[in-house]
């Protein structure tokens, strides 16, 4: 079996040799043209005059168009509200006003620089004050969700303790900035290639803005320099513009942005300020929590109404709140329209519950952990379910999952099913020494005035489902040639996660043949259709069950085959080691194949799969969202410089649940990888806009991603021993976004570390990201004043 | 012969008919459909464009993005397909999961190639220059040590040897000596020096701009390098900062320490001394330092040379005390017993630009502050020393109370400003505490968290 095996990225051999091609890598006929975007130098105003005779008149230019030329043509995900170039009216500072086209990628930039434009400047809305002073918002008005009763939790509780956190966005920094490349093909179509995670809905706002069938557009994606979420959308504009470019001059048309136009135009992680008050008894159990999300979602809708839903799911993380009120306004600003990246509104969600946690053990004068624990919720597995449990005789061999008596429910009401953060979490305390470590830890602060060292342990419970519950469901298409080698392909992206890899495996083990039998290939709009995005950490668990349908319905109808020509039955027909196994006789795989080809019995079928048991309303908030729950948890070691603020991270444990991996190697990648991502966010990497709306920070010399050297010195990461009681894809866990999570073990630390310079009379109160600066004035404030 | 001569993975190339601003990376893409070497961010700053550029001084990762096509000339080249697939680090960076998007593992790539040819030890600083955004680094340093195991391959050792013999090229200004250079400077006195171009290059990539008669001062050997004598280090102008690193670290380790910070690998093989201070800028690193230890700036101009002391040098905000046609021929540092200690604040420790940096440079005699020279940048329109802080630590004793009763005079010094980087307040704040950091330091006292383990 492939399955479980810790094998390479499939790419890997092509990774390193410089082989693997994304979008601007694809050798293109003569005569493609480059395009690029005027943008907007204002953050509010009403176009007056667009003066574009010297972009005209630039060398190579071959065609520049405005919104007056093209209309509408919607680039929104959501909400029809994204013209490509803007109509009248500029809303933030970066947006596209005219579109260059050229004879070359350079100059096309150089041209696009040589526009005049105009503007009746606004007032623009920055703030989160600005906005709601203004009602600047999507959506009527705040989602408000609630269950049980606050003011009788409060009146019960032993301490109400009031706070605000406030936390920024993150660019996604993915190495490869945004590409698209399309190339007209007769009557009209267009084949795109795109460097997206969601090549359905670069088809369809193609097919929109051309107002072509969606037939008649292709989209290819055969791998992206990475996504995170902020591939799922922004794309959109490059291909559109693209198709535009290409239907105007007839000739294949590329884009992509420079880094600097890219950290400009594109959305990011949605900043969030959240309000909480809460009321906990002697134990910091929390009997009453009422938070309010503010997120200042950017011009446009773009996926905001979900992303602020995922951090409202995620407010409880791994803890039983009783009663509590969470009210989400999404506030409508003048700047980048804040899009998905991973996690996508969870993880700023997750920080307010534990930055909660931090809180009320700082009140309380407890350790944070022992807080953490004594609001997990109840310990809980689902009754058995599986072979042998059932009744032999009735209709059901496996029963449906029963609860067990008092399990617990989520604000939204679903039931937590499985709880493993206790026999985890417990696991890490061990593993990570912990104890051990914060008494050792108290002992160094007390003898080191300047430095300061701080240890956290925080878990992870991560919902797995796209909210939007129809978009739960995928589809493959699976081909067996005579030759026994086999086509995969599937809806899912690969963005370098290993999608392709893990999806691959599981074909193979289908057949029972190596990995090499199997060809992957890119993703193709024309292949498998209606495909939802590779995002929601969903694409193994829904791409890895449409292959495996579609491996069982061919696999079947060899065996069915073969059965008959052996005189048995298709149960006893078995496919391993690259052999089939029939009547006593053995065929190789190529063998079987070809006896079934020309037995003219067909070796190609598509496969296809629904998450099952989502049921999921939003505007009440009640339902079941999640197929089920990913866990971890993350001990984090940190030291600071109370003089300047500096700070490092010195040792991570991570154990992290990815029930029974699909690959390990590549499952303990997305946990490395996401841990130091998520540390990132909430550490060095600072968006700073200015008063007029211009993003400061738009570049790597400005914008500073996590370096090698900022990789934790001792790093352990493991995966925890578990299979997933839900029915998923050879029993793994969706992986690529809760570990991003266990970065929140660094600011917790931080605020530990911090917390050594003062008393305890003082909340740390350190927002995100904990810059150098950000730690300096929390420390300032312990030490009441200047040090 | 005209044109620019270079060997490219191993064979001779001669480029003609380019504008002396193309830059290897471009030309490699798009001339030579070389597309493993990509285009990350065209600043130099995360490295997936790193190619290995080897000459009798040895072979070094630098940035392709930023990188004119006449810096190559007589030079060996190295791209990721230059290694065929057969370099151990390859074979290391798959069996370790070294690479997810696979984006940025071209140029991983060619730096750990070029630390293994020159057996760096030290991974976390060598690879400070590549940026990658999906494995959390700790995969690809598990494959660097694991690579470092395994012996460079000799047909890549004999390729970067195989440096080929070149005459000047038609057509494009690359003085060979400090005379030439001047030659060409006073007959274009508008036009633009590059040396390292690690900042020029961004006035092309970025900036779009156009530079009018262009020198490369790369073959200047005769401004290139480092003499101790007994009374001076005396640094050409066009020392890299990676040949200056290890040979003031005898002197001023704490200068090396800062050099060690300064940009990345790939930075500080092309960036060069001269470079750092003639741009004027107010943040880079090494004016601070040399202000603090006293050296002295040496300028040419034609046949006419002059030295002042380099504080001297910088007027104001883009204003150096530079004529037309002068340029910076050498920096010399006076010896003396080592003092110095430089303390760069950044929100990134590796390859990132100073908020502020502080150089300390204190000398106390029986317990007295005899003398101090304390320079910072980021903190004014130009590297500036502390003037009312030294003076009010000169003549007074070497304790807590004197420096508590100097930061004060930090206001009178300096009004820093706001920006991306920290605010003002943050600035003054640090730089205040910055000079305690160096007493307490003196003091014996734990101050350095990237001396701390867990």
């Amino acid at each position: 079996m492939s399955v479980h095996k810790p094998l390479p990225h499939d790419a890997a051999p092509l990774h390193v040799t410089g082989e693997a091609r994304y979008v601007d890598d694809i050798p293109t006929p003569s005569g493609t043209l480059h395009l690029a975007f005027g943008l907007s130098s204002v953050a509010h105003g009403e176009i007056t005059a667009m003066e574009l005779s010297a972009v005209r008149a630039a060398p190579g230019v071959v065609a520049v168009l405005t919104g007056d030329d093209i209309g509408h043509a919607d680039c929104s995900p959501s909400n029809n509200d994204e013209p490509l170039l803007a109509l009248g009216m500029v809303h933030y500072i970066g947006q596209p006003v005219f579109l260059v086209i050229a004879n070359s990628h350079l100059n096309a930039r150089k041209a696009a620089r040589l526009g005049k434009i105009t503007y009746a400047e606004k007032p623009a809305i920055l703030t989160v004050e600005q906005a709601l002073a203004a009602n600047s918002r999507f959506e009527d008005a705040p989602r408000i969700w609630a269950r049980g009763n606050l003011p009788d939790g409060f009146a019960k509780a032993a301490k109400v303790i009031e706070g605000r956190l406030e936390m920024g966005g993150q660019e996604h920094f993915y190495l490869e900035g945004q590409a698209a490349l399309v190339q007209p093909q007769e009557g009209g179509d267009m084949h795109v290639t795109s460097s997206t995670q969601h090549p359905t809905e670069i088809q369809h706002k193609v097919a929109h803005a051309l107002h072509l069938p969606m037939h008649a557009v292709r989209v290819e994606t055969r791998r992206m320099g990475g996504g995170f979420g902020g591939k799922e959308s922004q794309g959109n504009h490059l291909a559109v513009a693209c198709a535009l470019a290409a239907r105007l001059t007839g000739k294949p048309c590329k884009m992509r942005y420079d880094r600097d136009d890219d950290m400009v135009v594109t959305g990011k992680r949605h900043d969030f300020r959240i309000d909480y008050t809460v009321g906990v008894d002697a134990e910091g159990r929390l009997l009453a929590v009422d938070f309010i999300h503010y997120t200042r979602a950017g011009w446009s809708m773009d996926l905001t109404l979900p992303v602020a839903d995922r951090a409202m799911l995620h407010a409880d993380n791994a803890y039983w709140l009783p009663n509590i009120r969470i009210e989400s306004h999404r506030l409508r600003t003048n700047m980048c329209s804040a899009t998905a990246y991973r996690g996508f509104g969870g993880p700023q969600g997750m920080l307010g519950i534990e930055r909660v946690m931090d809180h009320v053990a700082s009140v309380l004068g407890k350790d944070a952990l022992e807080v953490r624990k004594a609001n997990f919720y109840r310990a809980s597995t689902p009754a058995k379910a599986g072979p042998g449990t059932g009744k032999r005789f009735s209709a059901e061999h496996s029963p449906k999952t029963v609860a067990a008596p008092g399990i617990q429910t989520t604000p939204y009401g679903q039931e937590v099913e499985d709880f493993i953060l206790h026999e985890l979490v417990a696991q890490l305390e061990k593993s990570s020494d912990y104890a051990a470590r914060k008494a050792k830890i108290a002992e160094w602060n007390a003898a080191n005035p300047v430095l300061k060292k701080g240890i956290a342990l925080t878990p992870v419970k991560f919902g797995i489902s796209f909210t939007l519950t129809h978009l739960n469901q995928a589809g493959a298409l699976v081909h067996v040639y005579q030759d026994g080698s086999i086509h995969l392909n599937h809806g899912g992206t690969e963005m370098g996660q290993g999608l392709f890899q893990k999806v691959a495996q599981v074909a193979a083990s289908a057949f029972g043949v190596p990995l090499e039998a199997v060809k992957i290939t890119a993703t193709d709009t024309a292949k498998v259709p209606n495909t939802s995005a590779t995002a929601a950490s969903s694409g193994s668990d829904l791409n890895g069950m449409a292959v495996k349908a579609a491996c069982d319905t061919i696999r079947d109808r060899i065996a069915e085959h073969l059965a008959e020509r052996h005189q048995t039955t298709a149960d006893k027909v078995t496919f391993a080691e690259g052999r089939v196994s029939v009547g006593g006789s053995e065929l190789t795989f190529a063998e079987a194949a070809m006896s079934a080809y020309t037995a003219r019995v067909s070796l190609s079928s598509t496969g296809y799969y629904a998450t099952p048991k989502l049921a999921w309303d939003r505007i009440a908030g009640q339902g079941r969202p999640f197929f089920y729950f990913a866990y971890g948890a993350a001990c984090a070691e940190v030291v600071i410089d109370t003089l300047t603020g500096e700070n490092r991270i010195l040792r991570v444990d991570i154990l992290h649940d990815a029930g029974t991996s699909l690959n390990p190697a590549l499952d303990k990648g997305q946990v490395e990888g996401g841990f130091v991502q998520g540390a990132g966010w909430l550490t060095t990497e600072e968006l700073v806009w200015d008063d007029k709306g211009r993003l400061r920070t738009h570049a790597p010399s400005t914008y500073k991603i996590p370096a090698c050297g900022d990789r934790p010195r001792v790093f352990n990461v493991d995966l925890w021993v578990g299979a997933n009681p839900e029915d998923t894809i050879h029993k793994s866990k969706a992986v690529g976004e809760p570990p991003f999570m266990h970065g929140i073990a660094v600011l917790m630390a931080l605020s530990d570390a911090v917390a050594a310079c003062g008393d305890g009379s003082t909340y740390v109160n350190l927002d995100a990201p904990a810059t150098a600066e950000r730690i300096l004035g929390a420390v300032r404030r312990q030490r009441g004043g200047y040090v | 012969m005209t044109g620019i001569h270079f060997v490219l993975n191993g064979a001779a190339v001669t480029v003609t008919g380019q504008p002396p601003t193309r830059t290897l990376l471009d030309w490699l893409r798009e001339d030579r459909g070389l597309k493993g070497t990509k285009e990350g961010c065209n600043e130099g700053d995360c490295g997936a464009c790193t190619v290995m550029v080897s000459d009798a001084r040895g072979s070094r990762a630098v940035n392709a993005c930023i990188l004119f096509l006449p810096q190559l000339h007589g030079k060996v080249v190295h791209t990721v397909e230059g290694l065929k697939g057969q370099h151990p680090v390859q074979a290391a960076m798959v069996a370790e999961h070294g690479s997810q998007c696979g984006f940025c593992t071209p140029g991983f790539i060619m730096s750990m190639a070029t630390g293994h040819l020159n057996g760096v030890t030290d991974h976390d600083t060598h690879l400070a220059g590549n940026l990658c955004r999906c494995t959390g680094y700790a995969p690809i340093v598990r494959a660097a040590e694991s690579a470092s195991r395994e012996a460079v391959p000799e047909w890549l050792k004999s390729e970067v040897s195989a440096v080929p013999v070149v005459g000047p090229p038609e057509g494009v200004a690359l003085p060979r000596s400090s005379d030439e250079l001047a030659a060409w400077y006073a007959a274009h006195p508008d036009g633009r020096l590059i040396a390292g171009a690690t900042d020029v290059g961004l006035w092309v990539t970025k900036q779009l701009r156009d530079l009018g008669p262009v020198a490369f001062l790369a073959g200047v050997e005769d401004m290139r390098g480092i003499e101790v004598t007994e009374d001076a280090i005396h640094i050409g102008a066009v020392t890299t900062i990676a040949e200056l690193l290890p040979a003031v670290a005898p002197h001023h380790p704490g200068l090396a320490a800062m050099l060690r910070r300064y940009g990345s690998a790939q930075v500080r093989e092309a960036a060069t001394i001269g470079g750092n201070i003639a741009n004027g800028s107010p943040i880079g690193d090494s004016p601070p330092a040399l202000i603090a230890l006293g050296a002295t700036l040496y300028l040419r101009k034609g046949d006419a040379r002059r030295s002042l002391p380099l504080e001297d040098f910088f007027l104001d905000y883009g204003k150096q005390d530079r004529e037309p046609g002068e340029f910076v021929e050498a920096v010399s540092i006076p010896r003396q017993p080592d003092r110095l200690k430089c303390y760069k604040i950044s929100k990134r420790f590796d390859q990132d630009i100073s908020a502020l940096l502080g150089c300390f440079n204190v000398t106390v005699e029986g317990g007295q502050v005899s003398a101090a020279r304390i320079a910072y940048g980021g903190m004014a329109g130009i590297p500036k020393r502390a003037a009312a802080v030294e003076a009010a630590l000169v003549g007074q004793p070497w304790t807590e109370a004197t420096i508590t009763a100097a930061l004060p005079a930090f206001a009178r010094d300096f009004t820093p400003m706001s920006d991306m980087r920290a605010s003002a307040g943050y600035r003054l704040e640090a730089a205040q505490n910055l000079l305690l950091r160096y007493f307490l330091e003196d003091q014996g006292l734990a101050t350095n968290v990237l001396e701390v383990s867990a």
